[in-house]
Parts: C-alpha cells; sequence; structure tokens
C-alpha cells in the first residue's frame, strides 16, 4: 500500500515545488481572479443544494428514522421498534384499500385524459385560424385551483340534485350514488383530474407533434395512406417520447393525489375519503394516520412505502422511454416507410 | 412553433402523384392553399369537423366555470335546475357573505405573499445555479447535474411528517413562513434554467467578458441574465402557480385562523348545511386572481408549457 502510494505523492510534491514561484509571481489581483473563477460556480448551486438538502431531502430521509419508532403526534418519539410500523401497515385492510383506489383513480383519470389530450392536439395541429384561441380555450380549466376544482365538481356531482345526476334525469336515467359507490365516486375524482390537466397536456403533446418533420407525412400520403393511418403510424410513433414523459409526470401527480378526495365529500365523512373509505387515497390515509389517529410512526412507514411504489414505477417509465427513445426517430421513419408500403401494396 | 413556414409543393406532389387521394384530401371542398401546418401537413385547410369538435371541447369545458358563476349569482335553489345558462342577481350578496364566513381578504393577502415570496426565491436561487450547470465549468458539474434531474421525479410532499415536527419545534405552526420555507428551491427550477441557457448564451460571449476583465459575478449580471429573463418569466409563472394552488401543507401547518385562499376556501365546505350558492361564490373569487393573470400572460404559459415538452 505505502509503495503504491508514494511515486504520486512525490509528483505531487513536484508539482508542488513546481508552482510556489510561478504563484509567486503572480500578483494579488490574478489570484483573486483565479479564486473567483474556481470558486464561483459552487457559489452559485450552493444556495440550491444546501435549501434542497435541508428542506427536501432531509425531511424524506427522517420520515424512515420516525417510520422505526413509536411516535405520537403529541407525545412525540417513543419505543424504537424496527420494522413493526411497516409490517403493521402491510397488513392493514386499509392500506391496501387506500392503494387499490389511488391506482383506480390514477387509472381512470390517465388513460381517458390522455386519449383526448391526443385528440385535441391532432386537432390543434391542423394549422388552424385563430390558433392561440383555441389553445388558451383549452387551457382554460387549468387556472382552476383544485381545491376550486373539488368544490365545484363536488356539487356538479351532488346525488340529490346535482347538474350531472339532472342531465342523467334527462335522458331518463335515474339519479346515480356519485358520493356513496366505490366506482362511481372514483369517476368523479377522476374527471376532476381529466377536467383540470387534459388542455395542458394536449398542448405539450401538441408541441411534439409540430416537431414531427412534414416530410414523413407527405411520403406516407404519397403512399396512399390516409389520415388515420398517419395518425396511428406516423404521429404516434414519432412523439413517443414526448408521450411517456407525459405519463410519466401524471404517475409522479396521480400516486399523491390528495385535494379532489379530501374535498370530494367533506359534509358525509369529514373529509377522510368517504364514510367507507371508498375513495381514500393513499396520501388521504397518510393524513389521517398521521393528523386524526396520531401515529406519525406509522404515517411515516406509508409515506415510505408510497415512496418506494412511486420510485418504482418511475424507474420503470424512465427504462421504457429510454428504449423508446433510443430508437425514435428511426422508429418513426420506420413506421412512415411501413405505413407506405402498405398503403402501395394495397 | 414553426409551423407557419409556408409549404405550397407537397400538395401540388400529393395531386400529381396520387390522384386516387385527392377525393380524400379535397373532401373539404376547398382549394389547397398551401398554408403548410397541420398535421395532414398536405395543405388542406382543416373544415368544419375539426373546429366543430374543438368548439364541443371548449363549450364543455368552460361550462363547469360558468355554471359555478350561475350557481354563485342564483340562490341555493339554482343548483337544482337542469341547465342554468343566465347568471342572477345575488353574486354580491353571496360573496358577501362568503366574506363573513372566512377570512377572505387575509388568505388572499398571505397567498400573495406565499407565492410571490417563493417565486422570487425559486427563480433567483434557480438562475444561479441554472447558469453555473450550463455554461461554468467546475469538478463534479456532471455528478451534481444528475442528482438534480434525479430529485426532480422524488415526491419530497413525502416528507411533511418531520417538515411539521421541525416547524412545530421553531414555533412556526401557523405562520406562513412555514409555509413558504420548504418551497424556496426546486430541483425543477434547476433543470429548466439549465436547458434553457446551454443553448441561449453563446460560450464565446462568457469568453469574452472575462477578457474585458469582468468578474464572475459581473458576468452573471450583464451577460446571463439579460439572456435569463424570458426563462425566468416562465419558471416564476409556474412556480406562482404552483405555491398558488398547493394544499396539503398550508392546510397541516396553518390554522383557520390564518389561511391561505386554498384553505380558506375548503373550510367554507364544512359543516353539515352547505349553501353551494354561497360555496361557489368563493370558488368564483378565489379563481378570479388567477383568471386574471390568465388573461395577461395565458400566451406565456402555453409557450412556456410546449418549450418544456420539447425539451423535457
Amino acid at each position: 500500500m505505502t509503495s503504491t502510494l508514494t511515486p504520486p505523492t512525490g509528483t505531487g510534491s513536484d508539482g508542488d515545488d513546481s508552482r510556489p514561484p510561478r504563484a509567486s509571481r503572480l500578483t494579488w489581483r490574478q489570484r483573486i481572479s483565479i479564486f473567483d473563477v474556481k470558486a464561483s460556480p459552487y457559489a452559485y448551486v450552493a444556495p440550491f443544494f444546501l435549501l434542497f438538502g435541508l428542506v427536501g431531502l432531509f425531511p424524506l430521509a427522517y420520515t424512515f428514522w420516525v417510520s422505526l419508532f413509536d411516535w405520537d403526534l403529541l407525545k412525540g418519539q417513543g419505543d424504537f421498534v424496527g420494522m413493526e410500523n411497516f409490517w403493521a401497515i402491510l397488513n392493514d385492510r386499509f392500506f391496501w384499500n387506500s392503494i387499490r383506489n389511488t391506482i383506480s383513480i390514477f387509472l381512470l383519470s390517465a388513460i381517458p385524459q390522455l386519449a383526448m389530450a391526443l385528440l385535441l392536439a391532432y386537432l390543434l395541429d391542423q394549422g388552424l385560424r385563430a390558433k392561440t384561441f383555441w389553445r388558451m380555450s383549452i387551457l382554460l380549466p387549468y387556472v382552476v385551483t383544485p381545491v376550486a376544482v373539488a368544490i365545484i365538481f363536488s356539487s356538479v356531482f351532488n346525488e340529490a340534485d346535482g347538474l350531472v345526476n339532472n342531465l342523467l334525469n334527462l335522458i331518463g336515467i335515474p339519479d346515480q350514488q356519485w358520493k356513496h359507490d366505490t366506482f362511481l365516486s372514483h369517476i368523479a375524482i377522476a374527471s376532476m383530474v381529466n377536467w383540470r390537466w387534459t388542455g395542458y397536456n394536449t398542448l405539450i403533446l401538441l408541441a411534439a407533434m409540430q416537431a414531427v418533420p412534414r416530410d414523413l407525412y407527405e411520403s406516407a400520403a404519397i403512399d396512399g395512406a390516409g389520415a388515420a393511418r398517419r395518425f396511428f403510424s406516423v404521429t404516434i410513433p414519432s412523439i413517443r417520447p414526448t408521450l411517456i414523459f407525459v405519463v410519466i409526470t401524471a404517475t409522479i401527480g396521480g400516486l399523491q393525489i390528495f385535494t379532489e378526495p379530501r374535498l370530494f365529500d367533506v359534509s358525509n365523512a369529514g373529509g377522510i375519503g368517504g364514510a367507507d373509505r371508498q375513495f381514500q387515497t393513499t396520501v388521504l390515509f397518510m393524513w389521517e394516520l398521521a393528523f386524526f389517529r396520531r401515529d406519525f410512526g406509522e404515517a411515516s412507514a406509508v409515506a415510505w412505502l408510497l415512496f418506494l411504489l412511486i420510485v418504482a414505477f418511475g424507474l420503470v417509465n424512465f427504462l421504457l422511454s429510454r428504449r423508446v427513445a433510443t430508437g425514435d426517430a428511426r422508429g418513426g421513419r420506420r413506421a412512415a416507410r411501413r405505413a407506405a408500403r402498405k398503403g402501395a401494396d394495397a | 412553433m414553426t409551423t407557419a413556414t409556408p409549404e405550397p409543393v407537397p400538395a401540388v406532389e400529393v395531386d400529381v402523384v396520387s390522384p386516387d387521394r385527392r377525393e380524400k384530401v379535397d373532401k373539404y371542398g376547398r382549394p389547397r392553399r398551401g398554408r403548410g401546418s397541420g398535421n395532414a401537413g398536405l395543405g388542406s385547410r382543416p373544415g368544419f369537423l375539426t373546429y366543430g369538435l374543438l368548439a364541443a371541447f371548449v363549450i364543455g369545458g368552460a361550462y363547469p366555470l360558468w355554471w359555478s358563476y350561475v350557481v354563485a349569482s342564483g340562490t341555493n335553489a339554482t343548483r337544482g335546475e337542469t341547465l342554468p345558462l343566465i347568471p342572477g342577481g345575488n353574486f354580491l350578496a353571496n360573496a358577501a357573505q362568503v366574506l363573513d364566513a372566512i377570512p377572505f381578504w387575509l388568505a388572499l393577502w398571505n397567498s400573495i405573499v406565499i407565492s410571490s415570496t417563493i417565486t422570487i426565491s425559486v427563480v433567483t436561487f434557480s438562475t444561479l445555479a441554472g447558469y453555473a450547470f450550463a455554461k461554468l465549468r467546475f469538478r463534479g458539474r456532471d455528478g451534481l447535474m444528475i442528482f438534480v434531474i434525479a430529485t426532480m421525479a422524488i415526491p419530497t410532499q413525502l416528507g411533511i411528517i418531520p417538515l411539521f415536527m421541525v416547524m412545530r419545534e421553531l414555533g412556526w405552526t401557523g405562520e406562513i413562513g412555514a409555509v413558504i420555507v420548504p418551497t424556496l428551491v426546486t430541483a425543477f427550477g434547476v433543470f429548466f434554467m439549465r436547458q434553457y441557457l446551454v443553448d441561449v448564451i453563446p460560450d464565446e460571449l462568457i469568453e469574452a467578458a472575462r477578457v474585458d476583465g469582468a468578474n464572475q459575478i459581473r458576468t452573471f449580471f450583464h451577460v446571463a441574465l439579460p439572456a435569463a429573463r424570458p426563462a425566468m418569466a416562465i419558471l416564476g409563472l409556474f412556480t406562482f402557480m404552483m405555491a398558488w394552488t398547493d394544499y396539503l401543507w398550508p392546510l397541516i401547518v396553518l390554522s383557520p385562523t390564518n389561511p391561505t385562499l386554498q384553505t380558506a376556501l375548503s373550510q367554507l365546505q364544512s359543516g353539515y348545511y352547505i349553501d353551494y350558492s354561497i360555496v361557489l361564490a368563493g370558488a368564483v373569487m378565489a379563481t378570479i386572481p388567477l383568471l386574471i393573470l390568465f388573461v395577461v400572460a395565458g400566451k406565456q404559459l402555453i409557450s412556456g408549457i410546449m418549450a418544456g415538452a420539447v425539451k423535457g
């Protein structure tokens, strides 16, 4: 060990020997300038890392520490219990109920939303007149805050005389139990998310569609691909990286959904996600554990399990997107060519 | 946003090469003008169907908001109507009741202070760090940047329990400072500014500034800052929206007597009897500030969303 270490030290000291004479020739001003160049970048990034570590990463890590203890909201830290909080949560049917609800609401919002956003982006990509007007109109619901959205839709889905049931009555369908039925309440909550975010995602997809080289469409059209064919064989493959980006952000946000279920039916269930927890999501469950049942230990365990779930979802998406993104441009062209060939054969 | 380049040629090509397609493309019965944009990309103008579908979506999207205003300007009975379209004259009366029920002006002021402080902080620190990552060379730069990107996906919201314990320890619960501090920086902000600045500032410009004897901080103020301004505006807009709409953390750390607009609004709904015309009046009142922002800065918002898509 020592023998291998010595030579570098030797050369290092050589370097040091040669440096002082040069350094002494530098003026004060030059030395300050060198220090300025070397140290400034760190000074610029330091505030971010310090603050982010303090208020972002430290609490997250400390959550794990809390999850290892009996920890009461009021009484504070109790006995060390190891992984017991985790086992308790993993055996808690309300936890699994919340996971099911979260994923169900997520799927009900992500899939229709993506389909709708794709259609709208396609329509907006048609060289419209007054395109700024259309884009702004599509984005309008985005400026309504989630709390206001939840309040509005809670009223729209009111079981006795809400707008939705009134409209259903109009076409002969009786009142539906939007707040008591599990599946219907998931649809109602998903519709809030859809309403607010479809326009936003439409614009992201529109930007990606506009970046697709127009000659792809032309060559596909020359070879006889119709509009639908061009959409599925040229547009979709070309914007796939953006599609996956949208899916990832929707996943990270969707798995943490809180405001909408919290405020959907406050009067009947005190805002913990329905009288039978039929729409209690995982963050809502964590919030209830921590601030209603005062169990910080178990609530922290929920936070960490949800964190792992989100990271797992994110990782899968990332690997997926990387695989797709690398073959992206070629994929688009290949698809176009394939479409063209098919068209030519026909 | 390069759609408007005229490309008349392809339209002609399509005509010549595949005459059997012509009917399909010409279905809208319009001579091709070769405006060159459009997914079809073939010079056809969008037809009635396109505008009709879009209009249906826009009306469907706007109606819940309009409906809220109609109910908010009527009475609780208005909500029972099947498809109310015409606002009543009760909005001011209902708004007055909202002001009685919740500390609306205090909440509005708190939200403005919180969102503005967070916006200024996030934009400042993100620009500084983003510039360093984009244009300065230092040991560990790439590693730190990967760290920033990785943390973007981390749901820091899940750290609220220790955060709450710390705030209680500091005696900050109930104070708006407790809402501001946890969001003073965001990883997304740094990433966003870095992506923008890496393209817009030529390295030669920074080199030139240094040759002219400007030190680092001078270079930052005179070269980076002017170039970063458009991105700073967009980042500021999004940060403001994010801070303004946040609900979970203010709900936990603030008391009902010193709320943000969102937590105050949610208080309107508690209680067994709900007068929806008053609750919805509150929702409409709380939406007005962002509607104003939308009218003033909607174009920047749109270009920000669309720019983020291409970069991200």
